[in-house]
């Protein structure tokens, strides 16, 4: 008979990349039974990625808003707030950004810049404060509320881009008008610079989830809520400002999309990146410098499968079977690093 | 009196994949398990029932291969969470990523194809002699296709099971205390693998209904979100399958106020009001939370779900 018993001491690192691994073997079968040839599939994701500066600028521009969303998204996971409303609060941050931008009066500057940033800041994170404030007073999910609320955010951009913010000069093009280009992120090496915004986020949550009280009052109630109250924090004020913060995050990604990338708001920017964000955020363990390799690494499925599609005309989904396909092992592998099996009558020996 | 009859006909036909689906939760969570994979077993379902539908021409065939999708996805997320004890919400989320991405790459050659006609026409409308004769409920009830009478009777199947027949009642043990089910001799990995399973099927059928009947074309992401609102509904409706019934039927009319109020300008008193359909599409949405914060007011002072949802169980705690 096999028995199983918790241990304490797992290896993570080392167990996730070999779940990786195996991940990527079992996808590759899934890829040839599909009738495309894994190898090739996984080489010309390599190239998509890699083969030439543009591409790797390319990579690297995918990254910044999956790293910017899976820092956000983690900040609430580690309070054991399961917001999966990167997406909304994305858009709720371009919709912001895009409302200063659309009237700003007087010549725009780097004022207006700054005004959108906070703007984008505070309606990505009222909108996951709205789920937050749900959870504190009525303890309403906040994993159904974060979600129904990204399909209100997104219905809410169509609506605005369809209707309300019409770009009139786009002859009946549903179309909302671009940014006036100082309003634009520059390009730093080649780049626009929401990478040198992503790098200091990435700092920033750091220091806030292992050097500030608060960061230590966020594990302390994502471990348990009962000793967080016991031990004399104040749950709901915690609960309400790191709801603010994460969702905050993710709203700074929405400006920094539609300021360096799309240079406008539509409803297909965001694109399902804020559900990779938070297969991300849970991959890395909400760790700051793993969400950084991570979210690079889920770039280049991005990326990669993007490239595929029009080189080889392989789906792009195949991006999101592999992901999917990640993630599950990964879930199923962390069994081994919390349980060891052992073989009953091999026990029974040793005891005699 | 007609035009009102056809938009409720229309309305049960929009509530039968949610109620599908909503079904689907009920079963896995009165084992103890939350399912955010509903979306993503909806898609595999919806994929295999149309490729085996495609492709034989026969509906038996199409409605097994989505059951079989369904519950194939279903397997994976039972295998993580029961017998690797893996973190129930994400499991999901990665189910639901990878089933709507395999069922989109699978499907990638099927684009716009359409539905094999005696398939939907074997599935499709179907009167029901004598009933559908009744003024109004003939027509919004007993006028429809063969997935809306199957959800139906599923519905009151289930609440007869998990109320009155030995083996319901000890699967609402395993998702209310699986240590005490435990005890009693119940195997309790064993009905949780079962009824994961069922409630894949149950998805696959849902997910069946669109790309079979209701659409009926392959596209993309064509489940659209309805798993993620049955994941509300299975609240909403307090696990009870046959209150679910109307929980979704309740969605189907907001869904078809959004189909046929589209663009068209009403006045109200003078006023000229014309609701976007985008205002309109949010609607369901917004509804969801309202139901949500209800239900958790509602359930401040007494638990109505099955008290270990979202735990792992594991043996040796005991």
């Amino acid at each position: 008979m096999l028995r199983i018993e918790r241990k304490t001491d797992g290896k993570f690192l080392h167990q996730r990349i070999i779940s990786v691994l195996i991940a990527l073997a079992v996808a590759g079968i899934v890829i040839a039974i599909c009738g495309y040839n894994p190898i090739v599939v996984y080489r010309e994701m390599l190239e998509g990625s890699f083969n030439s500066v543009y591409y790797v600028q390319q990579t690297i521009q995918k990254t910044i808003p999956l790293l910017i969303m899976g820092l956000g998204v983690a900040v609430c996971f580690k309070m054991n707030f399961i917001n999966i409303g990167a997406e909304g609060q994305f858009y709720m941050g371009a919709v912001a950004a895009t409302y200063v931008a659309l009237n700003v009066s007087g010549p725009p500057s780097a004022v207006t810049l700054l005004e959108m940033f906070v703007a984008a800041f505070l309606a990505g994170g009222i909108w996951c404060l709205i789920a937050g404030f749900l959870k504190s007073k009525w303890g309403v999910s906040e994993t159904l509320v974060t979600l129904m609320l990204n399909y209100i955010a997104i219905k809410l951009v169509s609506y605005l881009q369809y209707v309300l913010w019409k770009d009139p000069k786009s002859l009946g093009f549903p179309k909302i008008a671009n940014y006036p280009t100082d309003l634009q992120l520059k390009s730093v090496f080649g780049i626009h610079a929401g990478w040198i915004i992503a790098i200091i986020l990435t700092v920033f949550v750091w220091f806030l989830l292992h050097r500030i009280k608060l960061g230590y009052e966020i594990s302390v109630m994502g471990a348990n809520e009962r000793t967080a109250r016991y031990a004399g924090m104040n749950t709901t004020r915690i609960l309400l400002l790191t709801s603010l913060i994460g969702g905050g995050i993710c709203g700074l990604a929405g400006m920094i999309q539609a300021s360096g990338v799309e240079h406008t708001l539509n409803d297909q920017m965001a694109n399902g990146m804020g559900y990779t964000a938070i297969a991300i955020a849970y991959m890395a363990q909400m760790e700051p410098p793993a969400i950084l390799i991570v979210s690079f690494l889920f770039s280049i499925l991005l990326q990669g499968g993007a490239y595929m599609q029009i080189s080889m005309q392989i789906p792009s989904a195949t991006g999101d079977v592999i992901q999917g396909i990640i993630l599950l092992f990964i879930l199923g592998s962390e069994f081994f690093s919390r349980y060891r099996v052992i073989r009953e009558h091999k026990q029974k020996e040793e005891a005699k | 009196m007609n035009d009102a009859a056809l938009f409720f006909q229309l309305s049960v036909q929009l509530g039968t994949p949610f109620l599908l689906a909503t079904l689907g939760g009920i079963m896995c969570e009165k084992v103890g398990h939350l399912n955010l994979g509903i979306e993503g077993m909806m898609m595999l379902g919806s994929f295999f029932g149309f490729m085996a539908g495609f492709l034989s021409h026969n509906p038996v065939l199409a409605v097994l291969a989505a059951v079989a999708g369904g519950a194939f996805g279903a397997l994976i997320y039972a295998v993580i969470t029961v017998t690797l004890k893996g973190n129930q919400t994400v499991t999901g989320f990665a189910l639901t990523i990878f089933g709507t991405g395999l069922a989109n790459f699978l499907g990638k050659p099927y684009s716009s194809q359409i539905m094999d006609s005696t398939v939907s026409a074997a599935l499709g409308v179907h009167s029901i002699a004598g009933l559908s004769k009744i003024p109004f409920l003939g027509i919004v009830l007993f006028s429809q296709s063969l997935f809306v009478y199957l959800s139906i009777v599923l519905a009151a199947a289930m609440l007869f099971y998990f109320q009155k027949m030995r083996f319901g009642l000890a699967a609402r043990m395993v998702g209310e205390s699986p240590g005490t089910a435990d005890a009693t001799g119940i195997n309790v990995d064993l009905y949780k693998y079962i009824h994961i399973i069922l409630g894949g099927a149950l998805c696959g059928l849902g997910g069946a209904y669109l790309s079979l009947v209701y659409v009926p074309y392959w596209q993309d992401n064509i489940t659209a979100g309805i798993g993620w609102i049955a994941v509300a509904l299975v609240i909403f409706s307090g696990w009870n399958p046959v209150k679910a019934i109307f929980g979704c039927y309740l969605f189907g009319i907001l869904k078809g106020m959004a189909v046929k109020f589209q663009g068209i300008s009403l006045s109200v008193l003078g006023l000229k009001i014309s609701i976007a359909s985008q205002v309109m599409d949010m609607m369901p949405y917004i509804l969801t939370v309202v139901v949500l914060i209800l239900t958790a007011i509602a359930a401040k002072n007494r638990s109505v779900g099955p008290a270990s949802v979202g735990k792992s169980y594991f043996r040796e705690d005991r």
